[in-house]
């Protein structure tokens, strides 16, 4: 394989990624806050749709991605709102909301099936496009691509280096002592979610108007489970969660660049690959880092506590009754 | 307002299908239909005679089979989303046992039975060996292992178990009689099946209710830690509870193929894993609900096909119907809650 054929790979993988990577952080957000929100295979499908719809009927790519995040936006909310106001499972209404979001999307979207629909446009950055190697593969893609970019800086800088991110931590893991400190825990968790949710959207109409364009029944179905699976792979850490969503993409087009060498293989084994991955790679993750420490040579230690080390959130999933 | 008088409860039970209606005819009219003309078509497509009827008794079976091991694991607090993939192994195992055998019904539906309810269990095994030894959360467990049931399938389909005329979407080719489930007169329903599902129904609501091990279950539930140091073996009745939910599954899968299509399809489930999720939800975990709300939701998903026929709108209003009102049950259950508290 010559060089310019791994550049172009590794383009495509993190184009196609990139809304995989929006979703991951958007879920980092919410979890972080504490609240779990199961919805998103749903919620990305709905967005999908709903950012198509309007583009395709606007003719306006922005009051498309809008829209996608309001939607987004508001099924995160409903979330949210039933558990800290209306004392409900987290996880049912997730799972619920996942269900019903696909079945409006497959019902409200039916006009919009297979339609020729406007596109996110590719625009190299001058200058940075030029450099050797990375160049072509980072710098030469489409505006979704860069806004990923800075989202996981800027999410990164957010929680680790600023005040607002200190208390958005100390909400999703020790929620009675932030209300000590006077933080409104409820609200700010509304408010990521929100965000969170907002996210999720934008990834929804990544895909329906940038990585795989149009819309068809069950467009994206399975790319949600997949994000969710990647912020506990990544360890609720923005680098991590950015590193596996671009990691699962190279994975998958590996198996597409498989596919055709070995022809014996039959074709359900890669369909069924990447969910089958996500398990592995969560039975990864779930291992026990001190266990898998003690058994290798110490100088291997920050390796291991670098890929097993575990963030969640200890107040994840857990209502909070506010004095 | 007093939550606990009569009239405020029957209110409340309400309001979930009220809300789901109105929702529901909201959007059909933003779309320029008429919501009254596909809410007629629904029933009618349902119930318009014996017929209708006896689809609608039928399509009951898996969907009340799947939700009956759901009560199990979910009075294991355990969020058993792999219910498809426990219906598809039991499907699976169905058609090789079909396969393999022949022999008159009398010995090949009890055979299809075993198989069924075999492959469930181990599917469901699996799920929870990955969920405890492996701490893999069951949610994603199951719901990785769904797609690679799914994949699995359509493999079978069109490579070991492809008809001799070439594969088709349209499955397998289709069983000997000797191992299709007996049928009510000349109507698509088998007795057979009916009587599996409700016993199933039965045998659940008594284990949950009247045994020690529903007790041991249920005290996993609503606290794993506590069970563990009154020396539960929590692990391994995670296990068991995922094996025999997916062992009924298994059976609602089995008889997909040998009552329902009398072979094997790729999408055999039909999405009853799912919607077993929402019956148990909706029914509030009571295993006394679960008939109730199985014949709303099968009656949706039979007469929902002509909504396609007679309107060009898409079935998927059926899930619409279904999705919403579990969760318009959820959240009027907790502004009862709230509303409750500010009462006290």
């Amino acid at each position: 394989m010559d060089s310019a054929i791994i550049i172009e790979t590794v383009r495509s993988v993190v184009a196609s990624s990139t809304p995989l990577v929006f979703a991951g952080i958007g879920e980092l957000l919410t979890e972080r806050s504490g609240i779990t929100n199961l919805s998103l295979d749903g919620s990305i499908l709905l967005a999908a749709m709903a950012g198509f719809a309007m583009a395709y009927v606007s003719g306006s790519l922005l009051l498309g991605f809008a829209l996608a995040m309001l939607v987004g936006a508001l099924i995160a909310l409903v979330v949210a709102a039933s558990s800290i106001y209306l004392y409900q499972d987290q996880v049912a209404v997730g799972l619920v909301l996942t269900l019903l979001m696909a079945d409006v999307s497959s019902f409200v979207g039916l006009r919009y099936v297979r339609l020729p629909g406007p596109s996110v446009p590719s625009l190299s950055i001058p200058g940075l496009s030029a450099l050797p190697w990375v160049g072509t593969a980072l710098f030469s893609q489409n505006l979704l691509v860069y806004l990923s970019y800075l989202l996981v800086l800027g999410v990164w800088i957010w929680l680790y280096r600023t005040q607002p991110g200190l208390r958005l931590r100390s909400i999703g893991e020790r929620p009675e002592a932030a209300f000590a400190r006077g933080i409104p825990v409820n609200r700010m968790r509304m408010v990521y979610t929100g965000i969170g949710g907002a996210l999720v959207g934008l990834a929804g109409a990544s895909y329906s108007l940038c990585v795989k364009l149009g819309w068809s029944h069950n467009h994206t179905a399975g790319m949600g489970w997949i994000a969710l699976a990647i912020v506990i792979f990544g360890g609720w850490h923005p680098f991590r969660v950015a590193l596996g969503a671009y990691l699962f993409g190279a994975l998958k087009s590996l198996g597409s660049l498989m596919q055709p060498v070995y022809p014996s293989v039959p074709t359900q084994v890669f369909q069924a690959a990447p969910f089958a991955l996500m398990i592995v790679a969560l039975l990864l993750v779930a291992g026990d880092a001190a266990a898998i420490e003690r058994r290798l040579p110490a100088r291997l230690a920050p390796l291991v506590r670098a890929v097993f080390q575990h963030g969640t959130p200890a107040g994840l999933g857990r209502r909070f009754e506010q004095g | 307002m007093n939550t606990r008088s009569a009239w405020t409860r029957l209110a409340l039970g309400v309001a979930p299908f009220a809300l789901t209606l109105a929702t529901t005819a909201a959007i059909l009219m933003a779309m320029g239909e008429n919501p009254l003309e596909a809410y007629a078509n629904l029933i009618g497509g349902g119930f318009e005679s014996w017929a209708k009827v006896a689809d609608v008794a039928i399509s009951m079976v898996p969907l009340m089979l799947a939700s009956a091991g759901m009560l199990i694991t979910f009075a294991a607090g355990l969020w058993n989303i792999g219910v498809e993939g426990q219906m598809v192994a039991g499907a699976l195992l169905t058609t090789w046992v079909v396969q393999a055998i022949e022999a008159p019904s009398a010995v090949m539906l009890p055979l299809t039975i075993l198989a069924g309810l075999a492959g469930g269990a181990l599917w469901g095994v699996l799920i929870g060996l990955l969920r405890t030894y492996g701490r893999v959360n069951e949610i994603f467990a199951g719901l990785g292992l769904n797609y690679v049931g799914f994949a699995l399938t359509n493999y079978l389909i069109f490579g070991p178990w492809k008809p001799p005329g070439g594969a088709t979407m349209s499955g397998t080719e289709p069983f000997p009689r000797s191992a299709w489930m007996p049928l009510i007169g000349s109507t698509r329903a088998s007795w057979l099946a009916l009587l599996l599902a409700v016993v199933a129904i039965l045998i659940v609501y008594v284990i949950l209710r009247d045994t020690r091990w529903g007790l041991t279950l249920k005290a996993i539930g609503l606290n794993a830690t506590a069970a563990y140091r009154m020396g539960v073996d929590t692990r391994r009745h995670v296990i068991f509870a995922l094996m025999a939910c997916g062992a009924l599954a298994g059976l609602g899968g089995s008889l997909q193929t040998t009552a329902i299509y009398h072979r094997l399809i790729p999408q055999i489930t039909g999405g009853n894993g799912y919607l077993a999720q929402l019956v148990v939800l909706l029914s509030g975990l009571r295993a006394q609900w679960v008939p109730l709300v199985v014949l709303y939701f099968s009656a949706v998903q039979v007469g929902s096909p002509r909504l396609e026929l007679r309107m060009l709108l898409d079935s998927s209003l059926g899930g619409v119907l279904q999705g919403a009102v579990v969760l318009f049950f959820l959240l009027v259950n907790g502004f009862r809650q709230r509303v409750g508290l500010r009462d006290r």
